[in-house]
């Protein structure tokens, strides 16, 4: 079994991205072998309400069994609470947020307000660092990239939160993980999209220090090809345990009470 | 046959304690993926005692000297690029005769001058005589000066390509960093010019894009700092390409544009 907790389904405005329609996110699941994906809509990251997009993300789930939804929620736009009880109430697998596209600061009261009422309604928060390398980002995406200290903020403010954050490297993981008391850094679940293989080997490293039960899959398909995430652990020694806890073991973790 | 035409080892005289933890790992993560063959180079002591980008010829000399050491001890997987700072002409070119003599197979220009700057011409004119290609680092559509770089773009490299139509020059790690697509549209009609597809940069759509771009031909297969990366181009290709050009692209090209006899299969 092995779960993707970072997938997109909808096109990318900075650049032409091929596969990016639901059946062709079903077709690069099968050919790296993923049983099911996390599914966030990638356009509605970009609007004044991502929420807007949830109605589509629902309804082409509901359409799919291996996709589980990800709806965008805007803290600081009316009525932002029915999207956290709708996802809640229904098939959702967390619930996303990005701040630094909405204007918004990451650790800010609105962001609090979220964690605490994903807390309550018992939804992950799920937070990506970035979506593109800074290197080559559009002249015009020139949104900040999510910061470490927010993480850390956020996952300080209600102690029933739990937030699933993607895209980070090694020193955002390390500067969190450390930066956090034990009870809050087992709050806190990261996607092994970004992080380096070898020979700097930091997954392998991060696997030892930070733990194995920290770790989910994750791609960023389409925006990335997945294969990099498969090609990643597989490049590690891993017992047939730790394989299937990283790849489908922990993400189901996140939702036990 | 799989030939890596872009990798970097450490030496004992760098800032990483690890550097022999990390040569292992290359060379392990290497066997693991089917890597016949590490062309590496480096970039003079990583910055112990002089930048990165801009080595002193001193640190120049070690860093080759320090390949030189580890293609001996590896004769059957280890190749090297003699690296050169060009404003330093005169040693520049000394070093690449005598890395050339020694079994170094390419010439490695990263940043410390432009693509385009003459200085770099002497350069290639000894890289066309002892026919060996140059590979050049590029940040893929530079727009403004980096720290610690004098980094060039692929217009300023097809620049120096079109002043030396006999000399191959591999364009470095497309997935390395800046905009692959603005650098895909430079090379296209530059013919002595291939596209080396290491760099940690996995975007959907790149490798479609090369091979539109340059065709299956020019390309090679890479790995620079991340291995992982290039293990998932690697598989990515295989669907995308014809066994016929994957064979290109894995080691046919590579065959083609390093010296006869650089590889155990010539």
């Amino acid at each position: 079994m092995r779960i993707d907790v970072n997938a997109f389904v909808g096109g990318y405005p900075f650049r032409r991205v091929p596969g990016t329609s639901p059946d062709a996110l079903l077709l690069a699941m099968d050919r790296v072998g993923i049983d099911e994906a996390w599914v966030s809509h990638l356009p509605s990251v970009f609007w004044r309400n991502p929420a807007d997009g949830n109605a589509w993300l629902y309804e082409t789930a509901a359409k799919e069994g291996r996709f589980k939804p990800v709806p965008a929620v805007h803290p600081g736009f009316p009525g932002w609470e029915r999207v956290v009880a709708e996802a809640a109430a229904g098939d959702a697998a967390a619930v996303r947020c990005d701040p630094t596209y909405h204007g918004l600061d990451p650790a800010g009261a609105e962001l609090r307000a979220l964690a605490g009422t994903c807390a309550a309604a018992g939804v992950p928060l799920q937070l990506a660092v970035r979506f593109e390398d800074g290197r080559q980002r559009h002249p015009r995406d020139g949104a900040p990239e999510f910061p470490a200290a927010a993480v850390r903020a956020l996952v300080r403010c209600d102690a029933k939160v739990r937030i699933v954050v993607t895209h980070a490297d090694r020193g955002f993981i390390e500067e969190v993980h450390f930066g956090s008391t034990p009870a809050d850094a087992a709050r806190v679940w990261w996607d092994v999209s970004w992080i380096w293989g070898p020979p700097e080997d930091h997954l392998a490293l991060l696997l030892d220090t930070v733990g194995v039960e920290r770790f989910v899959f994750g791609t960023g398909q389409p925006l990335r090809i997945p294969e990099a995430s498969v090609a990643k652990l597989d490049l590690l020694e891993l017992t047939v345990e730790q394989r299937a806890v990283l790849e489908s073991g922990n993400v189901q973790r996140i939702h036990e009470p | 046959m799989l030939i890596d035409v872009h990798a970097h080892f450490f030496h004992p005289r760098t800032p990483r304690a690890d550097w022999r933890e990390r040569n292992d790992s290359r060379l392990r993560a290497g066997d693991k993926m089917g890597v016949s063959i590490h062309v590496a180079s480096v970039l003079g002591t990583w910055g112990l005692t002089s930048p990165v980008y801009f080595p002193s010829p001193a640190d120049v000399t070690a860093g080759n000297e320090a390949l030189l050491v580890l293609q001996r001890e590896h004769p059957d997987s280890i190749r090297g690029y003699a690296c050169v700072n060009p404003n330093y002409t005169t040693h520049a070119l000394q070093e690449i005769e005598r890395c050339l003599r020694a079994g170094l197979v390419g010439v490695k220009l990263a940043a410390s001058r432009r693509a385009d700057d003459p200085l770099l011409d002497p350069i290639c004119e000894l890289a066309g005589d002892g026919r060996v290609p140059v590979l050049h680092h590029v940040w893929q559509h530079r727009r403004r000066d980096w720290p610690g770089q004098e980094a060039s773009d692929a217009v300023e490299l097809c620049a120096l390509a079109a002043r030396h139509p006999n000399v191959q020059f591999i364009l470095a790690h497309i997935g390395g960093g800046g905009d692959w697509e603005h650098s895909l549209g430079v090379v296209r009609d530059v013919p002595n010019v291939l596209v080396d597809l290491s760099g940690s940069g996995v975007d959907g759509g790149m490798l479609e894009a090369c091979v539109a771009a340059v065709g299956p031909e020019r390309l090679l297969w890479g790995s620079d700092l991340t291995m992982d990366t290039g293990w998932a181009k690697l598989r990515y290709l295989e669907r995308l390409l014809s066994r016929e050009d994957l064979e290109r692209v894995k080691w046919k090209n590579a065959a083609r544009v390093f010296p006869r006899g650089a590889f155990p299969s010539d």
